[in-house]
Parts: structure tokens; sequence; C-alpha cells
């Protein structure tokens, strides 16, 4: 243990070879504490997650090809639009973003492993047990939850189908790995850092996960919470959400966008980090305004506590509230113009080169800022009343969620594959996986703002005919999007089994401490903490 | 490396310390989300917001019941049944007039059409939000669930007070009731 040295810079760095290996066969996977080995769990998980979330939007997609019903019956399209939102927030892009976290957070702080690894192995196996039970609610009895990811009361509680209380406990699994595998990032950030790691020189990745592990921590019990509410009005008696035993279905909604809308930001933020290291690697220029990044984070995490009702502007409130709730979403254009000024000025005058993360990247930052957009126009409340439940709600929350958490993780994926498999991807069709992605994920859902805008509702299987063409193309695009990720599992696959050899440093402009360690990363690293300058 | 021999110890200890003070935090907002629900109804209570009346009969008090004969407020009246509620529910006229400080008397009719005994209970409302704390039901049938044997009519009586503090700006108040099947409940 004698003569591991590192730098920052990138130089050969020797491996502790002398620690012991991965176990072997599968109990390796069902008891490993190892970072690295869960952080893969995390990612594949969420990758079944993303294709079984995706099926379920091509049926969508295929049932609104045309107007009429053809192909799904109306009850069933609603579970598929409910299971769709529910599969893709808390199986695929929040669990995509933990194994992000597992596998870079402590290579990028120089720690050895997460503060608690055994705990860590637990919230991500709590993780399949919950998918399964959710997903099994679609073959039972009255069908799957159908009610909207969202899950208003009473249309949860009072006319919701019987198996509405294994939805519950799935969310109450889902939230508890949620919390756990928070509280290990918060702890592994504040207390593992290497020496000389300060506060103010950690990667923007680590800077945002952290403050989304405290967003996590503050709205998933309260989540935890409402449908803890909704379990005791179906089967206690309660009326927590019931007008007639002296409850108020408006309070379920106040309740559940307190958590809801920090939750869309905990599915952004991370995607900020990943942003903000892939762009200065691919300018090789440094990134513009650090500082002002963490601070816009902080300040787009504090906010969104103060904005929940702009979700709920036509549930009857006073003039004040509606005021109230406008200017403050209106506010949060601020913060997030600077982080988005700040990765234009990153680029502006660099040397750049577009391999496939960057690609990802510069769109993330394009289509985001339209989402971001689209998003401002929605918090203006009087015109809301136009927007609101229609296709318009829907291409906003698309477009900053699939150019936004997935474009980015997407990103995050070819940036540090070379990293995690100790193989350079192939480039070429990285590339096509990219234009295939851009092309179908914009054919999709950008005619998305005209039906909306015309006054075509979400959540409704069929529509009037004047919509018919827009619905095509966005169902062509939407198809295109999804067989498109079979060639992004291909990809993958053939990364992990071979390719050209991956220097420790594959990326000219990259910086930061998980390009000092060998490719592919050795199953231990920084078990003797690296000196940062 | 002599200088981080107790260095792990101190390093457990202050993660122990991050985990716990998470795991408070943690808890705290499961218990905050319950919070909400007393605290939604106080400040619905105080702000008069969606409508939701005082529960409890307001108490009459000769003194206070200086009739302002300057103003006359229309008051109208909403009778909803809620999904699956089968009784006939309809107030005896569907609007009054009265001065601030003055009683309104009306009726409401329900009638069980079916064969079965059953709860009912009324939840009222009333629009606009600002209006609600000046709208005070002295007499209500609203403040209890009614029962009504199968086939049974029942004439309930309402009794209102529109407050002489009623903004001047309001000239029109709507109460609305929603009429809900409790009876699985009791």
């Amino acid at each position: 243990m004698s003569t591991v040295t590192d730098s920052a810079e990138g130089t050969d760095v020797k491996a502790h070879e002398d620690h012991h290996g991965p176990a072997k066969g599968l109990m390796r996977w069902v008891l490993t504490t190892n970072h690295k080995d869960i952080g893969s769990m995390y990612l594949w998980f969420s990758f079944a997650m993303f294709l079984t979330g995706g099926a379920m939007a091509m049926i969508i997609r295929a049932e609104l090809f045309q107007p009429g019903l053809q192909i799904v019956e109306p009850a069933f399209f609603n579970q598929m639009t409910t299971m769709h939102g529910l599969i893709m927030v808390f199986g695929a892009v929040m669990p995509a973003f933990v194994g992000l976290a597992n596998w870079m957070i402590p290579m990028m702080i120089g720690a050895p492993d997460m503060a608690m690894p055994r705990m860590n192995n637990w919230s991500f196996w709590i993780l399949p047990f919950a998918a399964v039970m959710l997903i099994s609610t679609l073959f039972m009895e009255g069908g799957g939850p159908n009610f909207g990811w969202t899950f208003y009361a009473p249309l949860s509680t009072d006319y919701g189908p019987p198996s509405t209380t294994f939805f519950i406990f799935a969310i109450h699994m889902l939230g508890i790995s949620s919390i756990m595998g928070a509280i290990n990032i918060i702890a592994t950030i504040l207390n593992l850092r290497a020496p000389g790691m300060t506060m103010m020189k950690m990667p923007l990745f680590v800077w945002t996960w952290l403050i989304t592990a405290y967003l996590l921590i503050a709205v998933m019990p309260v989540l935890a919470g409402a449908v803890t509410m909704m379990l005791m009005d179906i089967h206690f008696g309660t009326s927590f959400f019931n007008a007639g035993g002296g409850g108020d279905p408006v309070l379920f909604q106040h309740i559940f966008w307190f958590f809801g809308h920090p939750e869309v930001y905990i599915m952004i933020l991370p995607s900020f980090g990943i942003v903000s290291a892939i762009i200065p690697a691919f300018a090789r220029k440094h990134l513009f305004g650090y500082t002002s990044m963490v601070y816009a984070t902080a300040s787009i995490a504090f906010l969104s506590f103060l904005v929940w009702a702009h979700h709920m502007f036509t549930v009857g409130m006073p003039l004040i509230g509606e005021l109230f709730f406008m200017y403050a979403t209106m506010l949060i254009a601020v913060p997030t113009g600077v982080k988005v000024f700040n990765w234009v000025t990153t680029m502006f005058r660099g040397s750049m080169t577009f391999e496939a993360p960057m690609l990802f990247s510069t769109a993330f930052v394009v289509l985001f800022t339209i989402g971001g957009f689209s998003g401002l126009m929605l918090s203006i409340a009087p015109a809301d009343f136009q927007y609101h439940d229609t296709y318009f709600v829907v291409a906003h929350f698309h477009y900053v969620l699939v150019p936004g958490a997935i474009f980015a993780i997407f990103a995050a994926t070819y940036y540090w594959l070379p990293k995690w498999t100790g193989h350079m991807y192939d480039e070429t069709l990285a590339k096509v996986h990219f234009w295939m992605s851009f092309i179908g994920m914009n054919l999709t859902f950008f005619p998305m703002h005209f039906v909306g805008l015309a006054g075509m509702p979400r959540r409704i299987p069929d529509y009037a005919l004047q919509f018919a063409n827009f619905n095509e193309i966005s169902s062509i695009g939407g198809f295109l999007f999804g067989t498109t990720q079979f060639l992004f599992l291909f990809i993958i696959i053939k990364c992990i089994r071979g390719g050209e050899k991956a220097p420790a440093k594959p990326w000219e402009g990259a910086e930061g401490l998980e390009w000092s360690v060998p490719s592919p990363a050795p199953y231990h690293t920084f078990t003797t903490p690296p000196d940062v300058k | 490396m002599s200088d981080q021999v107790d260095e792990p110890q101190t390093v457990e200890r202050s993660t122990r310390r991050t985990v716990v003070r998470s795991i408070l935090v943690a808890c705290g907002m499961f218990a905050f989300g319950f919070a909400l629900v007393p605290l939604y109804n106080v400040f619905c209570k105080v702000t008069g917001l969606n409508g939701k009346t005082d529960p409890d009969p307001y108490l009459y008090k000769a003194t206070e019941a200086k009739v302002d004969s300057s103003r006359d407020i229309k008051v109208q009246f909403i009778a909803t049944k809620n999904a699956g509620m089968i009784w006939d529910f309809s107030p005896s006229t569907p609007q009054v007039t009265v001065h601030p400080g003055e009683p309104g008397l009306l009726t409401f009719v329900a009638k069980n059409p079916t064969d079965k005994r059953m709860i009912g209970q009324a939840i009222p409302s009333v629009t606009p939000f600002e209006a609600t704390n000046y709208l005070h039901k002295v007499e209500c049938f609203c403040f209890t669930t009614q029962t009504l044997e199968a086939g049974e009519e029942k004439v309930m009586p309402l009794r209102i007070i529109v407050d002489q503090d009623l903004p001047k700006h309001i000239k029109k108040l709507t109460l609305s009731y929603t009429l809900f099947d409790v009876t699985h409940m009791y």
C-alpha cells in the first residue's frame, strides 16, 4: 500500500491490484457493496425501465396515429399514459442519475467508495421489486393505475382500480430507495472528499447532485405522506381528500405538487452537472462562471419550493395566489438563464469538436431552452387557462425531459463509457444514434405544441379530425425515437465487448480526478486519497 | 501516514452525524406532509380560500345585528349532487335578496327515492372566496349528516346572515351545496 500517488493531470497511475477483485458469479451482483457495480446495476435497471416505459409510449403513439379508437380500449390507454409517466420518472430517469452518481461521484471527489456501501446495495435492490410490483398491477383485476401519473384524488381514491393499493406500496418503496440513495450521496460528498477538494473545487456534477439529494430528502417524504393519506382514505375510512367527510381534493393537489415541482428539478439538476462537465471538455476551455453555476443551481432548488401551485392555476385560486405563483415561476428563468448563458459562453471561441457526448450536450442546451420557454408561456396564469391539460403541456415537459434529462444521460454514458469499459465506443454509430434521436424526438414533440394550442386535450385516446396530420407526424417521430434506442443498446454492448483501447483520458479537454485513474477504472480506486491541488 | 491514524474514526463520526441529520430531515418532512393538512385548513379558514365556510352554527347576537338597509345583497343557491348520489335535492328558492345583518330564511328539500335508508352530507362552498367569512349560517342542514329512510322526503331549513362588514364591492354571493352519499361511512 505504499506506492500509489496520483495527480489531477492524468499521468500514469498504478492501481491497487493487490486488493481483492470482484467476486464471481451471480452473487457478486446480489451482495456487492462496490459503488461501480451498484452504479452499473442502476444504469442497466434504468435502461430496462426506459425500454418498458418506451414500449408503453409506442402503444400510446400507435393508438393516436389515427383519430378514432383502433388498437386499445380507452381504459387500457389510460393505464398506458399513467404507467408510462410513472415508469419513466421513477424507474428510468431517477435511477439513471443515481447510477451515474454512484459511478462518478466517488471518482470525482477522490473517495474510495460511497459512504455507506451496504445501504447502497439495499437502496438499489429495493428498486427491481418495486418496479415488478408496479408493473404487475397491469395484470390485476380492474387493471393498473389509470388516473394519470399525478394520481389526483378522488380519481385515485374513490374511483381508482383495486390495484391502487399495490401502486401505493410501490411508490413507498421507490421513495425509500430514493431517500436512502440521497442520504448516501450527501454523506459521501460532505465527508469523503480527498484532502484539498474544497466545496468550491468540486465538479459541477457533484454540486448539482448534492443539491438534488437535498431536494430528494425534502420532498420524497412528502410524496410518501400523500400516498399514505390515500391509503388511509381507501382502507381506513379517513377523509383527507374526501369532501363528503370534511376533506378536500384540492389539498391533494397542493401536497402532490409540493413534491412534484421539486421533483422535476430532481430530474434536471444532475443533467446540468453533466453538461457542465462535457461542454468544457469538447470546447477545450474551462467552464465559464463556475461560481455562478453553483449559486444558480442552489437558487433554482430554493425557488422550486415556492412555485408548486402553477400546476393548478385552474382549480380556483384567488387572484393574489395566481399572481404570486406566476411571478415566482418566472423568477426561475433568471438562474436558468444564467446557466444557459454560461454554457454558451463556454462554447464561444472554443476549439469545439462534436463527438457524441458534445452533440447530445449541444442539443441539450438548445432544446432544453425551447422547453424552458414553453414553460415560461405556461407560467403566465391567464394564458395557462388555455394551455392547461392540453398537448401543449405534454410538449413542454417532454422537451425538458427528453432532450433535457435523457439526452444528458446519453451524453454522460458516451462521455464516461471509455472509463467504465476501457474501450472506445463506435463513434459513427453513436452519431447515428444522436441524429436519429434528435430528429425522432423533435418530430414527436414539436407538433404537439401546435395541436395543444389548438385545443387537443391530453390523456384522451381519440381526437378531433383536424389534429390527424400532426398526430401522424408525432407517431412516426415516436417510432423513430423508440427504435433508435436499440441502436444505443447495441453500441453499449459492442463497447463492453471490445473496441479500440481507451487511454486514461480519452478526451483531450476533459478535467477531473476520474481521468487520473486508468481505463477501465480498477475495481477499487482512490483507496489512498489523491492530493488535490 | 502518521497523521492519518485517527482520521478514519473522525470521518466515520462525521459521516454518522450527516446520516443522522439527513434521516431527521426526511422524517421531519414526512411529518410536514401530514402537517400540511391542518395548515391548509387553517389557511383556508383565515383567507376564505376554496369557499370553505365555518362548519359550526354562527352565534346570532341581537346586539350586533344592526341591519344595513342601504345595501341589497343577492344570495344565490345552488344544489349539486356528487357523482353517484341519487337523492332529489333542491332549494325552495334560487335566490334571496337581503340587507346585511338581516336574516334570510329558506328551505332545501331532499328526497330519498330508493328503497334503502341512506345518509347524506351537504358540503357548502361560497363564491367569491373573499366573501366566505362574511356569509354566516345560523341554522343549516349541513352542520350534521342527514338520514333519510326509504322514500322519505325532508324539508330542511337554512338561516343565513350576511355580515355588515361585507366588502362594499360585493353585491352578489353564491352559496353552493354539494350533496355526498356518506352511507358507507356510518
